[in-house]
């Protein structure tokens, strides 16, 4: 794994502190994380040869700052505020990508620097609504911890799923483990609940870079249907279908997902 | 001593097979497989009538309490009940409380709505209401009502601060808030005690509840079903901030509910009320915690000491507990008059709670056989348990003016 640092930038006039980590060499691409948090693995990990990879933390999942979402009121104010961070990083151009949550706010913060992000990926991004294909903050928010990995993942028995799902032997180590993650699930709940449906649709016109879509054909919490429906809604977009694949391809399918997004990078 | 009888209008009627078809009995559990409307209309008038009864057999207030989308209690407005009982009781020449316990702010946009219908419940009351202040049920607020959870408290802060300005305010004015803004709040009416009916808060041992309610001196109504033996520990936190909070230790600033039978003896009271009992805490009860608390909904560190704390049992302990267990770590009092005084005297001056809600109808049980535990409560039970904190001096002031007089002046 790279050597990890971390920089964390003043955003909204002061309100708030944004940390984001980086990690790698070469050109930037910032890389926003799902409902479920910052991690970084293989594929992230891989990606850093190549690129100078910037994670910032969604306010309030850093941890050890967990009021910070205090400051956060609407989805605006993170667009805002995260506008406020590649500014702050200096990063002028620089290709975005984004997971789930994290593609919602990729394709909003894309709409809004336009020709500043270079290329954008989007891994099973939420924040379109088909009134066929329903999906809310309460299919993740609502099932018991035990029950997620059912709904996230189509390949359980992944050795990276595994390593994600696995919590620490200690058992109050365990339960923190699980705050974190419930917390994390709140935090960025705040500016999608109930419904990731905040007028995207509105905006997603304006994106002007070089998309990728990349869905995992078995995502059995943001129905794969969305997958066409993001491509044709920003110009030129290409998809990508990752087979045997449910939410997390970052996981699921590490080496077809870093093949796609070499070649997309590549060209 | 005050007591009041608290009803929660639950589904009296779910099918045996119940457990195994269904993981909650919150939010859910379909409407159409297990309900009977014509069955809920019956429920609903069975409420009122044993809280009316209830009044007229000597119980100090009748409560009431707002939930949704659920068969655990589902009196969705509380203060539609509410005003039934206040003119009920008005025509009976009653002075007993109502205790809204309560209508929640933060369900209801703009939160004004709740400062003008307590008003009006005040009014129609003549002065007999107790303003519940709940912050409410974390999945009624996300799941029901589509809020997000982490806004809850936040939320109740800002509504809670704009329903006693709008009660208060001579002069017309602009609330420009987080979550609300009006340009002109100027409601009409306004609550008949004043400056306010007294506020009651109710709460699951949060200190962050414990703090508000002690700066503003208000009344805390400590809500478990999950037994007076473990209940010291909380509400020894509660008294401990009174004191701290440089508040005086008067026994009226704490509430208590507790589910209540009483039969001939100890032995008829667990035959009558067994299966009510284990229907309530199997059934009622069966809330997986991230329906009941969504994420974001308990502050961080509210959620960190009950996952590492774990203080409270968990479904499947729940589950395994059978009538005897429950009874024995008294979640719940059942037994003749005698062991039921006995054992409600001791929990009452263990915790001193100054105002006791009882509930006498739970789960399953049915109309004629509440209306009898309340009779045989009223009768037997009552009596003995009123002058407890005579003694000690205290006045309640969280008892509704108008609920005050020994008689009502006849109209």
């Amino acid at each position: 794994m790279k050597d990890m640092k971390t920089k964390t930038v003043p955003v909204l006039g002061g309100a708030l502190e944004i940390t984001t980590n980086i990690a790698g060499q070469g050109d930037p691409l910032v890389f926003l994380h799902s409902a479920g948090g910052f991690y970084w693995d293989d594929f992230l990990d891989e990606l850093a040869d190549r690129y100078t990879v910037y994670a910032p933390y969604f306010p309030g999942t850093e941890p050890g700052k967990p009021d910070l979402i205090r400051a956060v009121d609407s989805l605006w104010d993170v667009v805002t505020a995260y506008d406020d961070v590649l500014d702050a990083l200096g990063l002028e151009q620089t290709t975005l990508m984004g997971h789930s949550f994290g593609g919602l706010l990729a394709c909003e913060l894309a709409a809004q620097r336009k020709r500043q992000i270079t290329k954008l990926i989007l891994i099973s991004p939420m924040g379109l609504w088909r009134e066929d294909a329903p999906y809310t903050v309460a299919d993740w928010c609502a099932p018991e911890l035990d029950d997620l990995p059912e709904i996230l993942f189509h390949r359980l028995d992944e050795p990276r799923v595994q390593r994600r799902l696995a919590l620490p032997d200690d058992e109050e180590e365990a339960a923190r483990a699980q705050v974190h993650f419930i917390w994390t699930l709140g935090c960025t709940g705040k500016v999608i609940w109930p419904i990731p449906d905040k007028g995207l649709k509105k905006r997603i016109h304006r994106i002007t870079a070089p998309s990728l879509i990349v869905w995992g054909e078995n995502d059995r919490l943001i129905p794969p249907v969305y997958a066409s429906e993001f491509r044709d809604s920003i110009s030129g977009a290409q998809l990508s279908m990752i087979p045997e694949c449910g939410h997390d391809p970052l996981l699921e399918q590490c080496e077809l997902l870093s093949e796609q997004v070499g070649y997309f990078l590549a060209a | 001593m005050k007591i009041s009888c608290f009803h929660l209008m639950p589904y009296r009627d779910l099918p045996d097979d119940f457990l195994s078809k269904h993981k909650s009995a919150w939010f859910t559990l379909p409407f159409h497989e297990v309900a009977d409307r014509h069955k809920i209309s019956q429920y609903y008038n069975w409420t009122l009538d044993e809280l009316i009864f209830a009044a007229k057999s000597g119980f100090d207030g009748v409560c009431t309490n707002e939930h949704h989308q659920n068969a655990y209690g589902f009196m969705v407005n509380p203060n539609m009940m509410g005003s039934i009982l206040a003119r009920a009781t008005r025509d009976l020449n009653l002075k007993t409380a109502i205790v809204q316990m309560g209508q929640t702010a933060v369900f209801v946009n703009p939160p004004i709505r709740v400062a003008e219908e307590y008003a009006m419940l005040d009014s129609i009351s003549e002065g007999r209401m107790v303003a519940g202040m709940p912050v409410g049920v974390g999945g009624d607020f996300a799941y029901s009502y589509g809020y997000a959870p982490i806004t809850q408290r936040e939320r109740y802060q800002e509504a809670h601060d704009l329903i006693k300005k709008a009660w208060a305010a001579k002069e017309i004015f602009a609330w420009n808030g987080k979550y609300y803004q009006l340009p002109m709040v100027n409601i009409w009416p306004r609550p008949v005690q004043e400056p306010h009916p007294p506020i009651w808060v109710p709460g699951n041992a949060s200190p962050g509840t414990w703090d508000f309610v002690v700066e503003h001196d208000y009344a805390y109504c400590y809500l478990t079903y999950f037994g007076a033996k473990g209940a010291d520990t909380a509400v020894n936190g509660y008294w401990r901030r009174v004191e701290e909070g440089g508040r005086e230790p008067n026994p009226y600033r704490l509430g208590y509910l507790i589910p209540v039978g009483v039969s001939e003896t100890d032995a008829s009271a667990a035959k009558e009320y067994a299966k009510h009992a284990e229907y309530f805490y199997h059934k009622m009860l069966l809330l997986p915690p991230s329906l009941f608390f969504p994420p974001g909904f308990l502050t961080h560190s509210g959620l960190e000491y009950l996952m590492v704390k774990k203080p409270l049992p968990t479904l499947e302990e729940t589950q395994n507990n059978r009538f005897k267990d429950f009874n024995e770590q008294d979640y719940l009092v059942v037994g003749s008059a005698e062991t039921v005084t006995e054992r409600l005297t001791e929990i009452i001056k263990r915790l001193r709670i100054g105002n006791l809600m009882l509930l006498p109808q739970f789960g399953s049980m049915g109309h004629e056989q509440a209306m009898e535990n309340i009779d045989r409560i009223g009768k037997h039970v009552l009596p003995h348990l009123r002058g407890i904190w005579d003694d000690e001096g205290w006045e309640n002031h969280w008892w509704p003016q108008g609920a005050r007089e020994e008689k009502r002046k006849a109209a």
